[in-house]
């Protein structure tokens, strides 16, 4: 029974250029209530935030928290 | 992160608190407080600092009982009423006695209350008879005030552990079996005493807006409390008495008329018209907004588009910062303006909740569950319509009685083939090949929740569900699949959702009458005071599923004269009058 890979758009969007992964920073990854956001490489070798699981509550404590302003909540679109 | 490994640690505490949202801080806190030398445990699923219900903060408190302005005898009266009858009043009461200590506690927190310009609390109507609703205007801090506070005590905080299980013996509480939601690592608590604050099972029903996450509670408090509960053995009260919220439509948070009534909002239909007398939230106002949607005068609007600019600048200020702060890009992406279009409002989800209803695991005025050394407090526990400021005075309750219970008492021991055989049931979906991912699980129980248990209840619709509910078991157990150990938690919580669709499909079936308005709306039955004006318990049988018993209501505290009890079935504007 293999597993199908279904595309889907997500809500939190992070930009690359002010996130501060790089240096350590986890703040977005740590507060969310859902957990859906990890640290990945980029192409560039540098650190940023993204969001990996689509299961959010559009509640914002990843926007309201980080130290750079990189994250923005948007709705989901199912709901939006 | 999220690669499954192999592990087992074992710590012990003397009070281990489940769930660091609004109840389980304050237990935590007053725990310590009151034996500075008792190691208190604060454990949750996420991160004490934005977990739970209050992850944003919160507008304001909605059941405050300030002297002055109403009596701890008016409130419990009120909330009597409000929840149909059946309610043990001595937790009420209680609550309502200490809550303005609680709020004085708050105070000093660094979280601010309204005061008008005589420096008094500038407390607001909008219960049907009493004056309760105590605007924040610094809301949004609530968390970070508290977690300050937690720091400061030393309480010792464990984050993304979720609890499985409850471990019990010798007739008490003797710890909790948890996972770490990262590594699936497992780490077993042995506490003298056990404090549960997991808040509402708000993952149950599906939202009309397809989105799994897009529920009206946080959407990670998926009744992990009520299904540990019924595992070790507690009773659960009343889980028919859903609860129904009306909601912004699609976006799925409050449109919040307890922040906009007092300023002159109000629910409307289609027209515009006012069809509710009382905008405050009760199974009977459910059931009029209901019919309104049905009998085709809806949609029903949240009305704001005959207020002055200043008003709705003001109501714009606190809904768009504080409890669910998107709410703003919401309306900016629909160009809803307040000033000139009505806020579409629908119905919500069903869940468990005693935050706004009643269902709840059972517990009595010292928090306390059926379980020795086991407590409950929040929306998870049964005291009604108890809100934030319930979470946090019953959570106080909890604290203050746990740190006396563990004075007596040592660790209970505990069946070892428990923890074995708890294992062995979690990373089952971890040892197969394939199978079907916990997203599906969950979506499918969802679905059918929505399509059996929502009310209007009809018997035959709430067995077919039983039937696919145990369908949906058997794929759950035997092909459950996941690929990491992220997906572990996702799996872990669909098999609490499962257990909480099977409680509220029993719990319903066995109370023949309808009861709190839409709640319990059971189409072929009427209400029935001669048989049920009683609680409902729901226990785990002998034959591993839902058993139930009736309860008898205690003798009230506060009497309630025979013209009041139905106050809150008046709902209905009188169309006569209702021209403004």
């Amino acid at each position: 029974m293999p597993l199908a890979q279904t595309s889907t758009t997500v809500p939190v969007i992070v930009n690359d250029d002010l996130c501060i992964a790089d240096k350590g920073c986890t703040v977005c990854v740590d507060v969310c209530p859902l957990d859906v956001l990890r640290i990945v490489e980029t192409d560039e070798g540098n650190k940023t935030a993204f969001m990996k699981y689509d299961e959010c509550w559009y509640c914002m404590p990843c926007e309201a928290d980080c130290p750079t302003g990189a994250v923005t909540v948007n709705l989901p679109y199912l709901l939006k | 992160m999220d690669e499954i490994l192999d592990g087992l640690t074992q710590i012990d505490c003397d009070i281990l608190v489940i769930g660091g949202g609004t109840a389980g801080p304050m237990a935590a806190l007053k725990a310590k407080r009151k034996n500075p030398k008792a190691n208190v445990v604060l454990l949750d699923k996420a991160n004490v600092k934005r977990s739970g219900a209050i992850s944003m903060g919160m507008d304001g408190l909605n059941n405050s009982v300030i002297p002055g302005y109403a009596t701890p005898e008016q409130y419990t009266k009120e909330i009597t009423i409000a929840n149909d009858g059946i309610c043990d009043q001595a937790a009420v009461y209680r609550y309502a006695q200490e809550c303005y200590g609680i709020i004085e506690e708050l105070d000093e927190f660094g979280i601010r209350f309204q005061k008008d310009e005589n420096g008094e609390y500038d407390v607001k109507k909008v219960h049907h008879i009493g004056t309760y609703v105590l605007p924040m205007p610094n809301g949004d801090t609530v968390k970070k005030a508290l977690y300050r506070q937690l720091r400061k005590a030393r309480i010792n905080i464990i984050n993304r552990y979720m609890s499985t299980r409850l471990l019990t013996g010798e007739g008490r509480v003797a710890g909790a079996i948890c996972v770490n939601t990262r590594t699936a690592e497992f780490l077993v608590v042995r506490a003298k005493a056990v404090i549960m604050g997991l808040g509402a099972a708000g993952r149950l029903g599906l939202p009309t807006s397809g989105y799994l996450m897009g529920t009206y509670e946080n959407p990670t408090n998926s009744g992990e409390g009520y299904s540990m509960a019924y595992h070790a053995g507690a009773g659960l009260a009343n889980l028919e008495c859903y609860q129904i919220n009306p909601l912004i439509k699609d976006y799925n948070g409050p449109a919040c008329a307890y922040v906009a009534g007092p300023m002159g909002g109000y629910t409307a239909n289609a027209k515009g018209e006012r069809f509710i007398e009382c905008d405050y939230w009760s199974g009977q106002m459910m059931q009029e907004f209901y019919d309104e949607l049905q009998g085709g005068k809806g949609p029903v609007y949240l009305k704001l588009n005959h207020l002055a600019e200043e008003t709705v600048s003001e109501i714009e200020r606190v809904l768009h910062i504080v409890e669910r702060p998107t709410r703003g890009h919401f309306h900016a992406g629909r160009g809803t303006d307040y000033r000139k279009q009505m806020i579409e409002m629908h119905i919500s989800e069903i869940g468990f909740c005693s935050g706004h209803s009643a269902s709840g695991v059972f517990v009595d005025e010292h928090a306390r569950t059926t379980i020795p050394g086991l407590y409950a407090a929040g929306d998870m526990a049964n005291v009604p319509h108890n809100y934030m400021l319930g979470a946090f005075t019953n959570g106080a309750f909890a604290g203050l009685d746990a740190a006396d219970f563990i004075a007596d008492v040592d660790f209970a021991a505990f069946d070892e083939g428990e923890v074995e055989a708890e294992r062995n049931r979690v990373l089952a979906p971890t040892k197969r090949d394939d199978g079907i991912p916990p997203n599906q699980i969950e979506y499918k129980t969802r679905r059918l929740v929505n399509d059996y248990l929502q009310p209007p209840k009809v018997t035959a619709k709430m067995e077919l569900a039983q039937k696919r509910f145990e369908e949906v078991r058997d794929d759950m157990e035997q092909g459950m699949y996941v690929q990491d150990s992220h997906e572990l938690m996702r799996a872990l919580e669909a098999s609490s959702i499962l257990d909480c669709a099977d409680m509220a499909a029993a719990a319903s079936l066995y109370r023949t009458e309808s009861r709190w308005g839409l709640y319990h709306n059971r189409v072929e039955y009427e209400r029935d005071n001669e048989n049920w004006f009683c609680h409902t318990i729901l226990t785990k049988g002998e034959d591993g599923k839902p058993a139930h018993r009736k309860q008898d209501v205690k003798p009230y505290v506060v009497e309630i004269a025979d013209e009041e009890k139905d106050a809150y079935d008046k709902q209905r504007v009188d169309p006569s009058v209702a021209a403004e």
